[in-house]
């Protein structure tokens, strides 16, 4: 959205550029032995490649949710198909479930349906990894997969969901795929792909204390802008990333998508493997150890060459906000909107469509600006450090009474930790509830759908015209930024 | 070639190429011009309507939010609602169809009567969904992008012609081309109406076997 030489002045500063290769090549096949951590895991999954067409790629995990999976089971059925490998596929109901009173059958019947349609899908093929509303391992299917151990290093992994990418947190190949690609896994656990271009993206430094690895995601997709990573697959690395707990790396690849990056995925280190050890579906004993040496290896060569490469300084980084309309019109919370003359020609029709809808104008600040909503949760923000980021923030203070607040957890074993650590007393003493599991107010296809005008502070990943409802404005911030929005009812820096 | 919208969808479930469409090759169109950037999923076909369990009806909420006022009137001044604008061949600003993989935007567009959409620049995820619904995504030059947009601008009427099988896509108001860049797989996917799955179907022993190499790998 910037003007592309202002873009490039930041690049100079602070990335260099290594001369892009074109699609389908191999690191082998650029002349060089080395191979990035992306290319070792792809290379490992190829069951066969179609001359001048794409690669047919193994699935070792498939997750799937009620949205965008029974079209799928549909086509199954008019083909006269089976689930190929069922116990490779993790069901868990999400996207349309109230996050109030799950015990009840849902109010909207359009709702219900489709999650009754899910459920008798599971039934009907056997799937015997189901988790409907009310279970214990129900949630949020980015936040239940590596809680539950389902995802491990190495790994492919799709999900009929852009943020699948979240799963790179753990050194996978983890992307979104559509409905059609949902069937190719339930019928044959392949798909066909295009090889992605390469890109490591390396943040030099440590972000400063009351920075989160959000606002460090942010700051990067404003950098490169909502469609500045399309085509490739980018390795997160530096001393700033290796120092985030897996949690925050799963926020950094979780939002991998917002700047049109296939997929983004960190090695696996000592941080990993704390995290995974002892988890459900984690292997045991003997073949933890055997899978513990395999994730050892899972690092790109010192040698390997990316198609491009970008350096950041996370001691730059500030607490973040968005003022547009997509996550790449980002800036610093006391920063000021660009104004017309800073945004390229061909840009400035969709930059004032962005702002009109805002109700923002070119150049404004927005720190003091009030705020109706706050939404804490999502598979960006939902997990139990964003909670106690944002409890530790509240403790003390009030909820403002222009708020109305939003704290959805990512998953029952969330909330049970919520209520485990006493956080849930905490917050209800500032004014806050704490409410049921589910994508919630991200994407409004339940009943939490911000009224047309208002403004919400908002974890998620999306600031899309009518995202979080109809007319709804949403300014995208990291759990802090949004813990400081609620108690002052407007937006503030979140000094600790 | 016929320019109304609306058409028949029913080969999203029969797995052959729209009628008119593919099978021929190319198709001769007027366009529905959307100089908007950064398009996404979530202005395509809004959240709310994706509670269907078929791929049926999509293309009436296609831009439902840009389209439709909330009493359900049409928006006068979208294109879609505006008479002087048909056609098969959206045209739209860059980095289109990015955010949500729904691939209800595909059949949203699909359903509507859309075979191609031109732009500069397509997210990855939307681009497979659209070659997976008979829909062909064309990449363009920015320049022959802004020149498409010039010429619809002038004069409504103007149409692009758009030959798979040659790969080629022409300006008829300007007489200039430029290529369409495709694999020869998907290509021929469309021609023949085949699908991924079918190709995947028939590679069950591949399969087995990477399966059992696996096992022993590690």
């Amino acid at each position: 959205m910037r003007k592309e030489k202002d873009k490039d002045n930041d690049m100079t500063t602070n990335t260099k550029q290594i001369s892009p290769s074109g699609f389908n090549e191999s690191s082998a096949e650029r002349g060089r032995g080395a191979s990035t951590l992306f290319d070792k895991i792809w290379d490992a999954h190829v069951v066969s490649t179609i001359e001048d067409g794409p690669t047919q790629l193994y699935i070792d995990r498939h997750f799937c949710h009620e949205v965008t999976s029974p079209q799928a089971f549909n086509g199954l059925r008019e083909r006269g198909l089976k689930v190929f490998r069922p116990e490779k596929t993790t069901m868990t109901a999400d996207h349309n479930t109230p996050t109030k009173d799950q015990h009840l059958p849902v109010k909207d019947p359009v709702s219900r349906r489709q999650l009754e349609a899910f459920a008798k899908n599971a039934e009907e093929f056997n799937m015997p990894l189901f988790y409907p509303l009310g279970h214990e391992k129900n949630g949020v299917v980015h936040i239940i997969g590596p809680e539950n151990g389902f995802t491990q290093p190495g790994m492919t992994i799709v999900c009929g969901d852009s943020h699948t990418s979240t799963h790179g947190a753990f050194g996978t190949i983890a992307f979104g795929i559509g409905t059609s690609e949902v069937e190719m896994v339930l019928a044959t656990q392949c798909i066909l792909q295009s090889r992605p271009k390469t890109m490591r993206i390396t943040f030099n430094g440590r972000i400063k204390p009351g920075v989160t690895s959000k606002d460090l995601a942010l700051y990067m997709i404003s950098k490169l802008t909502t469609g500045g990573a399309t085509g490739y697959f980018v390795e997160y690395a530096g001393e700033a990333i290796r120092n985030l707990t897996m949690e925050e790396r799963m926020t950094v690849c979780n939002l991998s998508i917002e700047m049109g990056a296939r997929g983004g995925l960190i090695a696996p280190d000592e941080t990993t493997f704390n995290y995974m050890k002892g988890r459900e579906f984690m292997p045991k004993g003997e073949d933890w150890e055997r899978s513990l040496a395999y994730w050892k290896t899972l690092k790109s060569d010192e040698d390997a060459v990316f198609d491009k490469e970008l350096v950041f300084n996370a001691d730059d980084i500030q607490p973040r906000i968005t003022y547009g309309t997509n996550p790449g019109m980002g800036m610093g919370i006391n920063e000021s909107i660009p104004t017309l003359d800073q945004i390229d020609e061909a840009g400035r029709i969709s930059f004032k469509k962005s702002l009109d809808y805002m109700g923002f104008k070119p150049g404004e600040r927005l720190l003091g600006k009030k705020i109706d909503y706050v939404f804490l949760g999502s598979c960006t923000n939902g997990r139990i450090e964003d909670f106690r980021l944002f409890t530790n923030y509240i403790k003390g203070k009030k909820k403002a009474d222009n708020i109305i607040a939003w704290l959805v957890p990512g998953s029952w074993k969330v909330r049970k930790q919520i209520e485990e650590e006493g956080l849930d007393k905490i917050l209800e003493e500032a004014g806050f509830e704490i409410r049921e599991p589910g994508c919630s107010a991200c994407l409004a296809m339940n009943d939490d759908k911000i009224p047309a005008g208002k403004y919400a502070v908002s974890t998620t990943n999306r600031n899309f015209e009518g995202r979080q409802g109809q007319g709804a404005r949403t300014i995208l911030a990291g759990p802090l930024v949004a813990a400081a929005a609620a108690v002052n009812g407007k937006i503030t820096m979140p000094t600790p | 070639m016929q320019t109304s919208n609306n058409t028949n969808n029913s080969y999203l479930s029969s797995q052959t190429p729209p009628s008119g469409g593919w099978g021929a090759g190319s198709l001769i169109s007027s366009v529905v011009p959307l100089p908007i950037e950064n398009v996404d999923t979530d202005q395509i076909i809004p959240a709310r309507f994706l509670k269907a369990t078929d791929k049926k009806g999509f293309g009436d909420n296609l831009f439902a939010d840009w389209r439709f006022n909330k009493d359900g009137s049409p928006k006068t001044e979208f294109v879609l609602n505006d008479p002087n604008y048909t056609g098969e061949i959206l045209v739209a600003g860059k980095n289109f169809g990015s955010g949500s993989s729904r691939e209800h935007a595909a059949w949203a567009i699909a359903g509507y009567g859309f075979k191609v959409v031109v732009s500069s620049f397509f997210a990855d995820i939307f681009r497979n969904n659209a070659l997976n619904n008979g829909v062909l995504p064309v990449v363009v030059s920015p320049e022959f992008l802004a020149e498409i947009f010039e010429s619809v601008n002038k004069d409504s009427k103007t149409t692009l012609k758009v030959d798979l099988k040659s790969q080629t896509i022409i300006n008829n108001a300007t007489g200039k081309s430029e290529s369409i860049e495709i694999n020869s797989y998907k290509k021929d996917c469309l021609l023949n109406g085949f699908d991924d799955i079918d190709y995947l179907l028939s590679k069950k022993e591949l399969i087995e076997e990477w399966e059992k190499k696996a096992s022993t790998a590690h």
